[in-house]
């Protein structure tokens, strides 16, 4: 899996880091900061739900 | 679709079915029309939309406008209490992100994102813990039957977004009054107006304050001392933003803790399960925000463009309300709604909002709950409801759900 996080679009939420704590974190300015773009097995769950609930589409999986 | 007569058509806001519930009209207006006509109280027509995808779809799109001094923003308000609201909002609100569109809205919002992320509000635990445990004393304290809502359900919220905000806390008499004032649906126009220019007073004061003198450290000091660097924001815009961030800040969580404290008293099976292993808390709170979804109001929208949803064509400059209520209780996406299940994974709930006006505050709301529901119930295992819940009184009459006191004993 591979993923994409446009910070243009991220507002700060938080949802990502809440459903995926291993994959997505935010920088000082509180904008998306993944920790990794290729997430491992145990972590494509917790990815597609982090995806689901972004509210501004701001990350999204672009490889499977 | 049916053309109905424009006097035929349902009226918004609907009476919830019981206090804990929504409306009832809700469940058949989803499966029959999830993108239906409702006429407000000022007689204007607006959509209502109530699927929860479709919800989500809407609120993800740019082409609505959160500008409540649009002439069609539906509010629900009579015509008297709209132009008074609306009057209102040339002072503060309209000053603040919940009423700004692209590009200004996310100027302003990264403006304070930092001081709202899931790392700088865990850092706030200890402190939040201490208040926690010091309202709970004062509940311990104080004559029986008590009332939480004066000690634990608006004290806690109150007392972390003063300290949060800067705010004198010793003030809150004032500012608690305004807002009870701002969201009901009973309040006049004169009186509307009287308490907005009141608390507009109040923070211009403040805000005039910390410009002035040194800056403070606080989320209304740094905000000042980042628009220095970076001007983006007038002072009557930074008034207003402190106006939405303490409005924001007490009325909505302390509702939120009295409506759960409520439900895990009626539930004791539930209440049990949180007792007995608190990792559970985080999704049991995310099913309590999904079940009470207090704010219908903030999700109002008004269209800039033709926009086809669920088999429909809203019309540029109609009003469109989604409620998230509605949404949260699709038994396609939740189901048995009506049932509180801790486990259920109710995270894709849409009681915050969606799409880039999704609440700033969430991540705090969350950690307020979380300290609140664990403390609560570990120290004072005798709570209990001095009247039946049926019988408390509920905020049928506000723009933000919740109960206005909640008497117990211990």
């Amino acid at each position: 899996m591979h993923i994409t996080a446009d910070r243009e679009r991220c507002v700060g939420a938080g949802q990502c880091v809440l459903a995926a704590p291993a994959v997505f974190d935010q920088d000082d300015d509180g904008l998306v900061a993944p920790l990794t773009l290729d997430p491992g097995s145990g972590e494509q769950e917790a990815v597609r739900q982090a995806v689901n609930v972004c509210p501004s589409a701001a990350i999204w999986i672009d490889k499977e | 679709m049916t053309e109905m007569l424009e006097t035929d058509l349902p009226s918004f806001p609907m009476a919830r079915e019981c206090p804990m519930h929504p409306p009832a009209e809700y469940r058949e207006i989803r499966k029959q029309e999830p993108v239906s006509r409702v006429r407000m109280p000022d007689g204007q027509i607006a959509w209502l939309v109530t699927g929860h995808e479709l919800s989500r779809q809407l609120l993800a799109d740019p082409r609505v406008s959160s500008d409540r001094l649009h002439p069609n923003f539906p509010l629900a308000l009579t015509t008297e209490q709209r132009k008074a609201f609306q009057d209102n909002n040339r002072l503060n609100f309209r000053r603040s992100m919940i009423g700004l569109d692209a590009p200004q809205h996310g100027v302003h919002r990264k403006m304070l994102i930092s001081e709202f992320s899931v790392r700088r509000i865990a850092s706030m635990r200890p402190r939040i813990q201490e208040i926690v445990d010091q309202s709970i004393d004062d509940l311990l304290a104080a004559e029986q039957p008590a009332d939480l809502v004066e000690h634990i359900s608006l004290a806690v919220p109150s007392l972390v977004i003063c300290e949060l905000l800067g705010v004198p806390y010793e003030q809150r008499h004032g500012f608690h009054e305004w807002t009870r004032k701002l969201i009901s649906r009973t309040t006049s126009g004169v009186e509307r107006r009287e308490a907005a220019e009141a608390l507009n007073d109040f923070l211009d004061d403040l805000v005039t304050r910390k410009e002035q003198g040194e800056p403070t450290d606080d989320v209304i000091g740094r905000l000042i001392a980042r628009n220095r660097e970076t001007p983006v924001m007038t002072h009557e815009e930074i008034v207003g933003t402190a106006i939405l961030l303490l409005i924001a800040g007490h009325e909505t969580t302390a509702n939120m803790i009295s409506l759960g404290t409520v439900a895990l008293l009626e539930n004791p099976e539930q209440k049990a399960q949180i007792v007995a292993d608190s990792s559970l808390l985080p999704s049991a709170i995310e099913e309590m925000l999904r079940y009470f979804t207090i704010v219908e109001s903030a999700t109002a929208r008004v269209a800039t463009a033709d926009i086809e949803l669920g088999g429909v064509t809203i019309r540029k400059d109609e009003g469109v309300i989604v409620s998230g209520l509605a949404a949260d209780w699709d038994e396609t996406v939740f189901e048995h709604p009506d049932q509180l299940d801790f486990t259920r994974g109710a995270r894709h709930h849409v009681a915050f909002g969606y799409g880039v006006h999704q609440c700033l505050g969430q991540n705090l709301a969350r950690l307020e709950l979380e300290i609140v529901f664990e403390t609560l119930f570990r120290r004072v295992p005798t709570l209990a409801l001095a009247v039946p819940a049926a019988d408390l009184p509920y905020k049928d009459d506000a723009g933000i759900y919740g109960i206005y006191r909640v008497p117990v004993h211990f």
